[in-house]
């Protein structure tokens, strides 16, 4: 438990002290969604109507934006072999990585997205339910990433192959979160939006849970391979 | 595990790929031949999808063998990663293109039969994206397993991928049952028996088995390519080593 603690500490303090690496994944989160009411015109039933896809594709790429540095910089000057070595389990040691990850990327982005959607007009409802939504699905966003991640350590073109292996195991992250919303949108009666969207927000803990147990499995296989 | 061992030792292997090829290549034209003699000629046109329906005895095999490589490649990537048996990375290896292959067969009939029974090329249902999701999977496990220095690196990431990507199988597997989809459910692989005519049923069984061997077939052709290649870069190097 203290060596979790002590990596996640260590990450959060570089993170803070690299302060461009924290807010690039917000930034590019805000700017890409603000992006879409010019490209598609400023009608605010529209905007409210396509908000959480808007919302949940560019908070998707933002993520993946910075998975390539999760690993890679450990990687590359050797702390990677020193946390093998060490007496800690690596499982633990990914499931640190990556919490330290999403407390620097989902949380944010999860921050800022009320910003988006008072941009794109949606209701409080549905902001309420979007939250939630990202709550559960941003963890699950860093955990399926961070197995990419270590996946392609050490790879040629390791950038360009991050967004093949991990978008499409983004996409039912994608689907249920952008449903949950909509189920929430399109109910009638102010008392059943939660009713509404549970099915949805319930699959999303379902993969939450589910890539919480295989990511520290196979990241710290990958790890080692990475290694050897 | 005895054969299971046995069969590491590539030259023993080569051996009895040599003698078993000839066979399953005579049974897979046979069978082929047969079924889609069956599916085109003798099979009755469906009453409502009319002469279209044979699409599915070229669709609904594509379809299995989309997951039925998947799986045999996630099981050899456990054979890889837990055994390190040396022909289970070469057997996913050359699974990884059949698979991809079988899965574009599979979108694309899908696609063309959709066109005229639902009127779109495509439409986003569980079971459409989800083998969508698996095409990509295996583009990935591709591209992965060729982007590294040593052979060897890439072929356990690439092993670890198929293993986390084996969630996929049975979300396609259910996805007509969990969701409801345009996609019919199950007709074939059901509990309680088929569903369809066997005038129907024997055709596509028949080429459901033919594209399991010519899966074989394939398979067995590329293993054995990459073991002579390997042979070959050994030699090569032995030559080398000997001019200095």
């Amino acid at each position: 438990m203290k060596a979790f603690l002590n990596i996640v500490s260590r990450d959060l303090r570089l993170a803070l002290r690299q302060k461009s690496d924290l807010t690039m994944a917000v930034l590019f989160f805000i700017l890409t969604a603000m992006l879409f009411p010019f490209g598609l015109g400023p009608e605010p039933n529209l905007l409210a109507r396509i908000a959480p896809g808007i919302i949940w594709v560019t908070a998707l790429l933002a993520v993946l934006l910075s998975l390539e540095r999760l690993f890679l910089a450990d990687y590359e000057d050797g702390s990677l072999e020193q946390l093998i070595l060490s007496s800690t389990s690596l499982e633990i040691a990914v499931l640190a990585k990556v919490l330290a990850h999403w407390l620097t990327t989902g949380l944010p982005l999860i921050l800022a997205a009320p910003l988006i959607a008072l941009l794109f007009n949606m209701d409080s409802d549905a902001m309420t339910i979007l939250l939630i939504a990202m709550v559960l699905g941003t963890p699950s966003l860093s955990l399926i990433g961070a197995i990419a991640a270590t996946l392609t350590l050490g790879a040629r073109r390791g950038g360009v192959l991050i967004p093949l292996l991990v978008l499409p195991l983004y996409i039912p992250t994608l689907i249920f979160g952008v449903g949950a919303i909509d189920a929430a949108m399109n109910s009638l009666e102010a008392g059943a939006v939660i009713a509404n969207a549970r099915p949805h927000l319930l699959l999303l803990g379902a993969i939450l849970l589910v890539s919480l147990l295989i990511t520290p499995l196979a990241g710290a296989a990958a790890l080692r391979q990475s290694v050897e | 595990m005895s054969v299971f061992h046995r069969f590491a030792n590539p030259n023993r292997f080569l051996k009895l790929t040599n003698q078993v090829l000839p066979w399953v290549s005579g049974l897979t034209v046979i069978s082929l031949a047969v079924g889609l003699y069956m599916s085109f000629f003798t099979s009755p046109p469906d009453y409502q999808q009319g002469e279209s329906v044979r699409i599915m005895y070229i669709h609904v095999p594509s379809a299995w063998m989309a997951m039925f490589v998947y799986t045999s490649i996630a099981i050899a990537s456990v054979c890889s990663l837990i055994w390190r048996h040396p022909l289970a990375d070469l057997a996913a290896k050359a699974s990884a293109p059949i698979g991809a292959g079988f899965t574009f067969l599979a979108l694309a009939t899908g696609s063309l039969w959709g066109k005229p029974m639902w009127g779109a090329w495509w439409v986003w249902d569980a079971r459409l994206t989800s083998v969508l999701i698996l095409f990509f999977l295996y583009l990935g496990h591709m591209a992965l397993m060729n982007a590294f220095e040593e052979q060897e690196r890439g072929n356990k990431a690439a092993a670890v991928l198929a293993i986390v990507g084996f969630v996929n199988i049975p979300i396609i597997k259910f996805s007509v049952d969990w969701w409801n989809t345009l996609h019919q459910p199950a007709s074939v692989m059901r509990a309680d028996g088929p569903t369809i005519d066997p005038s129907m049923l024997w055709p596509l069984m028949i080429m459901g088995i033919a594209f399991k061997l010519f899966y074989i077939v394939v398979l067995l052709i590329r293993i054995k390519s990459e073991l002579i290649e390997a042979k070959l870069r050994k030699y090569r190097r032995a030559v080398v080593d000997k001019a200095h």
